[in-house]
């Protein structure tokens, strides 16, 4: 039973309700790291790591956080552990931590985490809350290593750093800014048309 | 298409009652009055007319384009351009399920205009992709004709030099030789050599130092950059064929080249202003060869002539308004004569620097064909008028103080997005609307 509930809830994390393609949040940091395989799963992790953690805490203390001020209260937590995070980085992997820079600290407001804790920690117990976090976080990892590995390839003809097709002139738009956003945009359109698709077969069926 | 809206408007849903309001018209519908919804007087003028026309006016730049890179540097990619993007078009509308469009034309032109914007004997898959881009991102994804916010030629040429920067911005000198369209003989070497020479050492250690990052020769691009400059310099005073001496010598150096490109007239006259050494007199020669094409740049740009016989056409016939290009090329000619770099405003001198601006780069090219674009341009005439001053002060300041010697394609496409915006302010006053006190 449990582990049924388990997998409805990973599908629900990274099919029916991705944070990136379905509910369109946290596209800032997404498409700031998703220039390279390596970083997009760094940040899809760290970012799991802090929703987790966070989540559970929320939903912890919930009861005795005044509802004028959770917000804020939120946002204390969620800090807490991107600095707990942070020191990690950058004690154990420091070049992880020269590639994403300013974005570990910017989790903090990452719309995800806020957003969960907002909808879903506040109103439930830790442990939905724990695995709520895990499966988003899921969420957000898939979509980042979708999004990457598409601009990693065409940006600079790699994947994890290595060459894929020799003698294929990379594209280096999509390594920059405008890039992220066109590769979002497709990603997007084609999870679209395949809801879309699966609408138009449950109406004839 | 009217005639399909009005009767989408009869036909839609909810309008029963104006479907029979319709019937009982038509009933006293005598036979020589013919009742329809408004507009009552259409245009014979088509899309696909007005396409034709527009690839009619562009055929004197194509011409010159071949005449002047050749044709396996010109008209290959205009021709591969082309196909590209009406293969695209075919195959958006295939995916969309939307009705053909590519009989209206409007791919053509796209295809051309891509082209055009691209520097000669540019590898062909690159101008393909451009065109691609140009038509299944920039058009077709925002619902095709009319659909698009910004000219879908000049994104295709904003992608690739986003993404090729180097092989987008090497310039080919033309078959007769000129290298820059400066006559260099006419320069005291002393001035102008040093800055033709950082000109043309930089451009053609451009595409080494993108090589020697893959074939980890740092060295050859110090070496190669000084015996280009070496020999570029020596040339400036001997004047004759910089080219031929410059492509010796960088093949001597290195073999990690594959082409030599030279300064554009732009980047030679930044250049020439930035180290404060602008004489009108070494520029004024050149200006002949600035009008009639032969200097080094993209495919369509070439000729002054050529665009200002198509531009001028399009204008009589008017599938364009006038006040665009106007406004476009006087703002520039305007603001560069108030910079034009002799202190004096009203000598023939003075004439000069301005007159070298709006001949040189795509300034002829963007104002005629791509500013016009009915789709991304406002369509009230005081913010047409706007929209052109907008397009010429931007490229004012990016040719004078931007990074890039040409701005023409980003002054549009800037504009481009603030086309809906002038069109909301410059609405014209609906005739017997009352003042508002206030």
């Amino acid at each position: 039973m449990a582990s049924v509930s388990l997998v409805k809830e990973i599908k629900r994390g990274v099919i029916t309700e991705n944070p990136i393609l379905i509910l369109a949040l946290g596209l800032c940091p997404s498409l700031a790291v998703s220039t390279s395989v390596k970083n997009g799963l760094g940040m899809g992790l760290a970012a799991t790591f802090v929703l987790a953690f966070s989540n559970v805490i929320i939903s912890i203390i919930k009861g005795w956080i005044p509802d004028k001020v959770r917000i804020p209260c939120f946002i204390v937590v969620i800090a807490t552990f991107v600095s707990i995070l942070q020191l990690l980085i950058k004690a154990y992997v420091p070049l992880l931590d020269e590639q994403l820079g300013i974005f570990i600290p910017l989790i903090v407001v990452n719309c995800i985490i806020l957003g969960r804790a907002e909808a879903f920690a506040s109103k439930n117990n830790p442990m939905r809350s724990l695995v709520d976090g895990f499966v988003m976080g899921l969420g957000f990892t898939v979509s980042l290593l979708i999004l990457s590995c598409i601009r990693e390839f065409l940006g600079s003809n790699k994947l994890w750093d290595l060459l894929v097709v020799p003698n294929f002139k990379p594209m280096t738009a999509m390594i920059l800014a405008p890039g992220g956003f066109f590769a979002i945009a497709f990603v997007m359109g084609v999870v679209n048309w395949v809801r879309g698709w699966k609408k138009k077969e449950v109406k004839k069926a | 298409m009217n005639t399909e809206a009005s009767k989408a408007q009869a036909g839609a849903p909810g309008g029963g009652a104006a479907a029979d309001a319709t019937k009982a018209v038509r009933a006293f519908d005598p036979p020589f009055l013919h009742l329809s919804t408004p507009p009552h007087i259409r245009s014979s003028l088509t899309v696909s007319k007005v396409m034709l026309a527009v690839i009619a006016a562009m055929t004197p730049a194509l011409a010159a384009s071949v005449v002047f890179f050749g044709v396996e540097a010109a008209l290959f990619p205009i021709l591969v351009c082309i196909a590209a993007a009406v293969a695209t078009e075919c195959v958006a509308n295939l995916i969309l399920r939307k009705r053909q469009s590519i009989g209206d034309l409007s791919a053509i032109v796209t295809g051309i205009l891509v082209a055009f914007n691209l520097p000669p004997a540019l590898p062909l898959w690159m101008a393909a992709l451009g065109s691609v881009f140009a038509i299944a991102v920039a058009k077709m994804v925002f619902g095709g004709l009319g659909g698009n916010f910004i000219n879908p030629a000049l994104a295709g040429r904003a992608f690739l030099v986003a993404s090729y920067p180097a092989p987008m911005t090497s310039y080919p000198p033309t078959l007769y030789g000129s290298v820059n369209g400066l006559a260099i003989k006419a320069a005291a070497p002393d001035t102008l050599s040093d800055a033709v020479s950082s000109a043309t050492s930089t451009s053609v250690s451009t595409p080494a130092v993108a090589d020697s990052l893959t074939s980890a020769i740092g060295a050859a691009a110090d070496s190669l950059a000084d015996t280009a400059a070496l020999a570029a310099g020596k040339l400036a005073a001997a004047a004759s064929s910089v080219a031929d001496t410059v492509s010796a010598a960088a093949a001597s150096a290195t073999s990690a080249i594959d082409a030599v490109s030279s300064a554009t007239p732009l980047y030679v006259i930044k250049h020439v202003f930035a180290a404060n050494a602008y004489r009108p007199g070494d520029f004024s020669p050149a200006l002949k060869d600035l009008f009639f094409g032969n200097v080094g740049g993209c495919i369509g740009e070439t000729s002054a002539l050529a665009l200002l016989i198509g531009g001028i056409f399009l204008i009589s016939i008017r599938a364009i308004d006038f006040r665009i290009p106007f406004a476009y090329i006087f703002t520039v000619f305007t603001l560069f004569w108030l910079a034009n770099g002799t202190g004096a405003f009203f000598t023939v001198e003075s004439l000069i620097a301005p007159t070298f601006h709006i001949l040189a780069g795509g300034l002829f090219l963007g104002a005629f064909f791509m500013a016009t674009d009915p789709v991304t341009s406002p369509i009230t005439p005081m913010g047409r008028l706007l929209f052109g001053i907008g397009c010429g002060a931007l490229t004012f300041t990016i040719r004078k103080y931007g990074g890039y010697p040409e701005g023409v394609s980003f002054s549009i496409l800037l504009m481009n997005l603030v086309a809906p915006l002038i069109d909301r302010c410059t609405r014209p006053k609906i005739y017997g609307e009352v003042k508002k006190h206030g």
